[in-house]
């Protein structure tokens, strides 16, 4: 059979159903722009929750910091974190989720070496998400990165693509000594082998906060809910607040000309920021 | 090709020799050495599955892995059997549907490789898993925008695929073993050829059944040998990190895993032929084409190399030159030469001179392209571990434990191989007599 009696069988099946070539062609050619457009469309609104939620921020003076690390230990004791020893130190295995990193500038006058605390940045656009084969990492509705460590399977991928390091595997056992483990804060899961954990944010503690203000019959306010290394900070260097909200302390300090985020160009859209040292 | 032709005919006159030398080590009863090889492979298999044991209790700290280098020898292992794999179905899938007859030798030593090494990969990421009981979790909650799970696809539909065009190439060829195999094969392996040669006798019909889904499976499994090698660079060239994230990864992976096929065909098929006393119908000529096919291949990965430096030294972004600085001149200095050594400078020699062209020649060329190979995937996965865009003092080096799995998994595979090589046909029978019918 030669090609032009089958495209002439073709065509007439396809006048004889109810649909025609110019239909056909309609919709064939429809069909890719309509599902880029609600790709656009889903991939938008995948950047951040629903408008009108709150979105947990938090803005990190650089100026006040003196690095004294209270905020890091206010985090261990705060949320379980395994004690360490010398040698998990020196294999790069002791977690802490917030920690003070030392960042090497060059300028005219040669290095210059910054620290600057770093917690997650609880990305709004968090590249560990995508990579989890089995959603064992999500964003919640109030912005916070979450991690379920009974699906967790140790695989170590979000862990590998977090562009800040910030997300941390349990390569053994934690283990305290004795009176610590008996001060444990009874709000935190232990972590066990092989799973991955993260900073939350003190998630517990906004569970804590959103109870007291349910039984107290009012709405959630400002400084309610404030993170361990905020609290704890001694010169006030780590503000802590809703970023949607327009009137909170940390969406104003966010828009100061000072403030920048980390890795900003990589698209990961923190809602952790710092503000310049001067 | 006149002269394969002709070594093809010649094979044809003998074509009851050829049957007798591929049916006759079957029969044999294996030699004290040959079972020494095998225990001692056991041995070795033993010693890594203690290991991983001994991991299983100690969690992943039993490894050298810290922040920030989180995977390690384990992945590279991964990648390094997954190229093993495509020795078959590239080398069988791609020749047949070009119907080239040099494939005809090769192409059953080839399709073992790959049944033998693709349980070894699989198995390698599991060992690498923080809680490698919950691998069923992938299946329960799946997340379909990971690389991991595409994976997990591939990987599965690769191995139900291979295994079964394994089994089609054999069905001939079992028939042949259930026909001819004499007193010296005992009663279940009789049993077993019986039952699974599935009462094939040879008729035209059959034939023509046979071919058919010969040549389906071979163009499913072209298909599957590319996404699967892309799959697995995927799990790299999807994330954001420095040295990671680049476009060419997946392409290079395919070329990378067919040019480590093709080295490791070479290196065992040289093996086989001494061993099995195949020269008659494993002849020169058909070395020479592989040799040909091999060369090429190193070209193009030198190629693929050369055009991913290229690229990040031209753009010249901060981390990913962190990352290619401390391969050229850092602390990975050795596994970055090391792989330009084995993988092209050494293959290149060995195969593109004339004198060279020696059996011995090949397998050595063949060996150091695996070398080179396992080389590559440490200087991708590694290096830009160690390198992330914040800034870690980190360092990474093996510990035993990870040796000793990495040695148990290379000898499992060659144990496995050996097992293989006693019970089935070394050479593909039908496929022999068909191509020298069509000369």
């Amino acid at each position: 059979m030669s090609m032009d009696n089958q495209s002439q069988e073709k065509s007439s099946i396809l006048n004889k159903g109810c649909i025609n070539r110019k239909g056909f062609l309609k919709a064939a050619l429809l069909a890719p722009v309509l599902f880029v457009r609600k790709l656009r469309a889903a991939t938008d609104s995948a950047l951040g929750p629903e408008k009108g939620a709150r979105r947990w921020g938090m803005v990190i003076d650089l100026d006040r910091c003196t690095a004294c690390q209270s905020c890091v230990v206010a985090c261990s004791v705060e949320n379980n974190q395994m004690m360490g020893n010398p040698h998990e130190a020196a294999m790069g295995r002791v977690i802490r989720w917030i920690r003070v990193q030392s960042v090497e500038k060059k300028n005219a006058e040669g290095y210059r070496q910054s620290l600057a605390p770093m917690p997650c940045m609880q990305c709004d656009d968090p590249p560990c998400i995508k990579v989890c084969p089995t959603s064992a990492t999500f964003l919640d509705p109030e912005g916070i990165v979450g991690q379920v460590y009974p699906r967790c399977i140790g695989c170590r991928y979000c862990v590998n693509s977090c562009p800040y390091t910030s997300k941390f595997f349990n390569w053994d056992t934690p283990s305290w000594p004795k009176p610590m483990e008996e001060g444990q804060n009874p709000d935190v899961s232990v972590r066990y082998k092989g799973i991955v954990e993260k900073c939350l944010f003190c998630h517990q503690r906004l569970q804590r906060a959103k109870e007291k203000a349910a039984f107290e019959k009012r709405e959630l306010a400002e400084g309610d809910y404030i993170p361990a290394c905020a609290s704890s900070c001694p010169t006030r260097a780590i503000v802590f607040g809703d970023i949607n909200d327009p009137r909170s302390e940390v969406s104003k300090l966010s828009q100061s000309p000072r403030a920048y985020r980390l890795l900003e160009e990589l698209g990961t859209e923190p809602k952790v920021s710092y503000l310049r040292e001067e | 090709m006149s002269q394969i032709m002709e070594t093809s005919r010649a094979a044809d006159l003998s074509g009851n020799k050829l049957e007798e030398a591929v049916l006759r080590p079957l029969e044999k009863k294996p030699t004290r050495g040959q079972d020494a090889l095998l225990l001692a492979l056991a041995l070795i298999f033993l010693i890594g599955l203690g290991a991983w044991a001994r991991q299983l209790a100690w969690g992943l700290s039993a490894t050298g892995l810290g922040v920030p280098v989180f995977w390690g020898v384990y992945i590279v292992n991964f990648i390094f059997f997954i190229g093993i794999s495509h020795a078959g179905t590239l080398l069988s899938a791609i020749l047949r549907i070009v119907k080239a007859q040099w494939r005809a030798p090769f192409t059953r030593l080839a399709e073992m490789i790959t049944i033998t090494s693709i349980p070894f990969a699989a198995t390698c990421v599991i060992v690498d898993m923080g809680r490698p009981e919950r691998f069923l979790n992938v299946l329960l909650y799946p997340h379909f925008t990971s690389p991991i799970l595409w994976d997990v696809c591939c990987i599965t539909t690769y191995i139900i695929m291979s295994s079964l065009y394994f089994y089609t190439a054999l069905i001939p060829d079992l028939a042949l073993c259930r026909d001819r195999l004499g007193s010296g094969v005992s009663p279940w392996r009789k049993d077993f050829y019986r039952i699974s040669s599935l009462e094939w006798t040879g008729t035209e019909t059959q034939k023509r059944v046979h071919h058919l889904i010969m040549t389906v499976l071979s163009i499913v499994l072209l298909a599957l040998v590319i996404s699967v090698h892309t799959n697995v660079g995927f799990v790299f060239g999807m994330t954001i990190k420095p040295g990671w994230h680049t476009a060419v990864i997946g392409p290079y992976f395919v070329i990378g895993a067919a040019l480590q096929g093709l080295g490791v065909l070479g290196l065992i098929a040289i093996f086989v032929r001494w061993f099995f006393r195949l020269h008659t119908w494993l002849t020169e000529t058909h070395l020479d084409s592989l040799r040909q096919f091999t060369l090429a291949l190193t070209c193009f990965w030198g190629y693929f190399t050369g055009v991913e430096i290229l690229t990040t030294f031209y753009g010249h972004a901060p981390a990913e030159m962190q990352v290619l600085w401390s391969k050229i001149s850092g602390p990975f200095w050795w596994c970055f030469w090391g792989m330009i050594l084995f993988c092209f400078v050494i293959p290149f020699v060995l195969l593109a001179f004339k004198p060279l062209r020696l059996s011995s020649v090949l397998a050595l060329s063949g060996f150091s392209i695996n070398l080179g190979m396992w080389l590559e995937r440490y200087s991708i996965v590694v290096p830009s571990g160690a390198n992330p865009f914040v800034s870690f003092v980190g360092r990474y080096w093996p510990s035993l434990t990870e040796w000793l799995i990495t040695a148990g998994w290379v000898a499992g595979f060659l144990m496995l191989l050996l097992l293989f090589m006693r019970i089935f046909p070394i050479l593909t029978v039908w496929e022999i007599e068909e191509s020298a019918e069509h000369s």
